[in-house]
């Protein structure tokens, strides 16, 4: 009798078991995603904001832009769905996934022009050029921006900002006690400069983790080609094996060899140069952000004394630009809150209020001149005056899956400093994604 | 009679039937699932994927970076696997000779299994920081003051595998110590006694009788070793990050998936992890169950 009760026990206690763990199952399915609330009748609805803005500086602006965008928008609140990391490698692994589960955010950040190529040949961002009319953006925003963030003639994002990636950081003691009299202007006068800091025993050129080594060639390739050759290399057909691309690569390697051990990452390379162990840094004008910050998020360092730049050898007179956009997915839950904010990210308001703190310039070309000083002031009057080219690294000139194999490309090259191996796999890359 | 024995298993059943099928579904079904998707040529995301069979995996042979990447895997796991067995039956060794304080160094070197492979990459990416002379953090700093050569450790183009393998080896060497520990005290004392009676040097008694009795434990630490090293992620990532000087399989794979957009190349890739992981561990399987039967 006893044994019979016992079996009773230990059956009803396995059906209550296998209950309770199907069912937790789907509670916990149901309960982790974070979903905004639908907001049904008079309770405000969520406008699910998705960025990697998580650091000083970035993460300030956005807070701005909100507070402007809640300003406006009495009936929405701001959901914050930003993922830590860098360049936004976390964010995007995320993205993709919510992308295909066909569960977009509301908006998500992305770089405006080619990176978003992939996203608009699946078909998850929807066109924005109603929003370019409504609010005259095209006459806003520089004709060559428009020109080159437009697929057959359609716009998917609005950018919010702008950044430069060719600009040559230098140390002006370390270039004083080498006897180098200014910034290099072309590519012959940087490596002798760099040549005389070696013999000083400095590092003449700092590099970070790879891709500050993809950032650097951009760089060396504008300033050999120019910049319609350089502009050319991205269009179909282009032609990545000439002998003219050939020699920029022979520069870059030139320069390359000048390289100091590499660090883990830009913040390191550049603080080299800010400490005075190093002469020169290539690297995109978020550094002068971690420069000139306070010690809090930055360096804390004096510019023009402590550190100082130029553009990039070769390149005076073009602006190797890249920008933040935020883009409007199909499907998303809650589009009217999505385009209210897309109007504030693309409003003079928006933008002046977000660029003075993540350290950028507004795409616009009527923004508030007075709101950004020193190494800004010296960017916007650039920005309005120079010719543009487009990034290959920041999402610019090349889609994701041809950055992945220029980056490859760069890094086997790091390993093997073969030119000619380097400039095949350039071309093979070209020829595999340019469309 | 029938509800009698549906009693006796339909308790036991409907207790596991939840793990049954969910390893079924995400276990078993999804690797099913990758395999297929490796023989299809699904290179981006939009497209349906046709049949091709085994074209990505023979494809995959002609990129350079694979065969670097491979390389890599390979001298990591000979590095960390060697390197975690013979220091964690040193450890094991020294204390089972008995030493003052055991139960607190056990817990020392047992304690870096708790940490995860990202905090240990992390903290073990200042240790290993490339920087020389004055600039040098980490461990090239103290090398550099007591007279050591500095190394580049992880950037170094042909040794950097072996110095990525240092902290793995930091992290498991406490496992295998008590792994090992547990054969050492599982060896009776009359077996050792009955050894020395017939005229065994100490050195004969772990020759012949101690060592030999080992052997299914070394055996489970290699298994547990090589199918951690064989798909290690985390650790790269956290040390160096996606770069092709520390490219391993399991990285390769994520560039393909999320940077390169391109489905069937990852899942290739994943396949042939898991390939991998199977040489290793399948011939065990066998051979435990095979052992299990005889006894």
């Amino acid at each position: 009798m006893r044994r019979r009760m016992r079996s009773h026990w230990t059956a009803a206690a396995a059906v209550v078991m296998a209950g309770v763990l199907s069912l937790s199952a789907c509670g916990g399915g149901g309960g982790q995603a974070a979903q905004p609330t639908q907001g049904g009748g008079d309770a405000k609805k969520q406008v699910e904001v998705f960025s990697w803005w998580t650091g000083p500086g970035e993460a300030d602006g956005l807070q701005a832009m909100r507070k402007i965008f809640e300003e406006r928008n009495p009936s929405y609140t701001f959901f914050d769905a930003a993922v830590a990391g860098g360049s936004g490698d976390k964010a995007k692994a995320l993205l993709q996934s919510k992308l295909q589960a066909d569960t977009p955010p509301d908006t998500f950040q992305g770089h405006a022009g080619a990176e978003l190529q992939g996203y608009i040949k699946a078909g998850d961002l929807e066109e924005l050029n109603f929003l370019y009319d409504e609010l005259k953006l095209k006459d806003a925003f520089p004709a060559q921006l428009v020109d080159q963030i437009s697929v057959q003639g359609k716009i998917y994002s609005v950018p919010v900002n702008i950044h430069r990636s060719n600009v040559l950081w230098f140390n002006p003691a370390v270039l004083k006690e080498a006897g180098v009299a200014g910034a290099p202007k072309t590519l012959e006068e940087f490596v002798a400069a760099l040549e005389k800091v070696k013999a000083k025993g400095k590092v003449p050129l700092s590099i970070g983790s790879e891709w500050t080594v993809t950032h650097l060639m951009e760089s060396v390739l504008l300033g050999s080609l120019g910049t319609d050759a350089y502009n050319a290399l991205f269009k179909p057909g282009a032609d990545w094996n000439s002998p003219q691309v050939t020699k920029a690569l022979e520069q870059f390697k030139t320069i390359m060899s000048y390289a100091g051990d590499p660090q883990d990452d830009w913040q390191p390379a550049a603080k080299q140069v800010a400490d005075g162990e190093a002469a020169f840094n290539v690297m995109g004008d978020w550094a002068y952000g971690y420069f000139h910050n306070p010690p809090e998020g930055g360096l804390g360092k004096k510019s023009k004394t402590d550190f100082d730049w130029a553009p990039a050898p070769g390149t005076e007179g073009t602006y190797l630009w890249l920008s933040d956009s935020f883009t409007l997915p199909k499907g998303a839950k809650n589009r009217d809150g999505a385009v209210a904010w897309l109007k504030v990210a693309a409003s003079k308001e928006g933008q002046d209020a977000f660029n003075p703190k993540k350290g950028s310039i507004p795409a616009r070309k009527d923004a508030e001149h007075s709101l950004y000083t020193d190494y800004l002031a010296d960017a916007l009057k650039d920005w309005s005056s120079n010719k543009l080219a487009g990034s290959i690294q920041h999402g610019v000139a090349v889609n994701q899956p041809w950055l992945a194999s220029i980056n490859e490309a760069v890094g086997l090259f790091i390993g093997t400093k073969d030119v000619a191996g380097l400039q095949k796999a350039l071309a093979d890359a070209a020829q595999a994604n340019a469309q | 009679m029938l509800v009698r024995r549906v009693r006796t298993w339909l308790p036991g059943l409907l207790l596991v039937a939840p793990s049954i099928v969910a390893i079924g579904v995400f276990v078993y079904g999804m690797l099913g699932w990758n395999f297929r998707l490796a023989m299809t040529d699904k290179h981006d995301e939009v497209s349906e994927g046709r049949f091709v069979g085994l074209e990505n995996f023979i494809g995959l042979w002609d990129q350079p970076r694979w065969h670097l990447s491979v390389n890599h895997a390979i001298m990591f796991t000979v590095v960390f696997v060697l390197g975690a067995l013979v220091l964690g039956w040193l450890l094991a060794f020294l204390m089972e000779k008995g030493i003052r304080g055991e139960a607190t160094f056990r817990a020392v070197y047992l304690f870096p299994m708790a940490i995860s492979f990202v905090a240990t990459g992390i903290v073990w990416r200042w240790l290993m920081n490339s920087g020389m002379e004055e600039r040098a953090v980490g461990l090239n700093r103290l090398f550099d003051a007591i007279g050591l050569p500095q190394w580049q450790w992880f950037r170094d183009p042909d040794w950097g595998m072996a110095a990525m393998a240092i902290p793995a080896i930091w992290q498991m060497s406490g496992y295998v110590m008590a792994l090992f520990l547990a054969g050492f005290r599982g060896v009776p004392e009359e077996l050792r006694e009955a050894a020395r009676v017939d005229g065994c040097t100490e050195w004969g008694v772990y020759r012949h009788v101690v060592l030999p009795l080992l052997r299914p434990v070394t055996l489970s630490a290699l298994i547990i070793l090589g199918h951690i090293s064989l798909k290690v992620f985390d650790l790269i990532v956290a040390v160096s990050g996606k770069q092709i000087i520390t490219d391993v399989p399991a990285v390769f794979m994520w560039v393909a998936v999320f940077d390169s957009h391109d489905p069937a190349k990852g899942a290739t890739i994943a396949s042939y992890i898991v390939l991998s992981v199977a040489i290793f561990v399948v011939p065990y399987l066998i051979w435990s169950v095979r052992k299990e039967r005889r006894s």
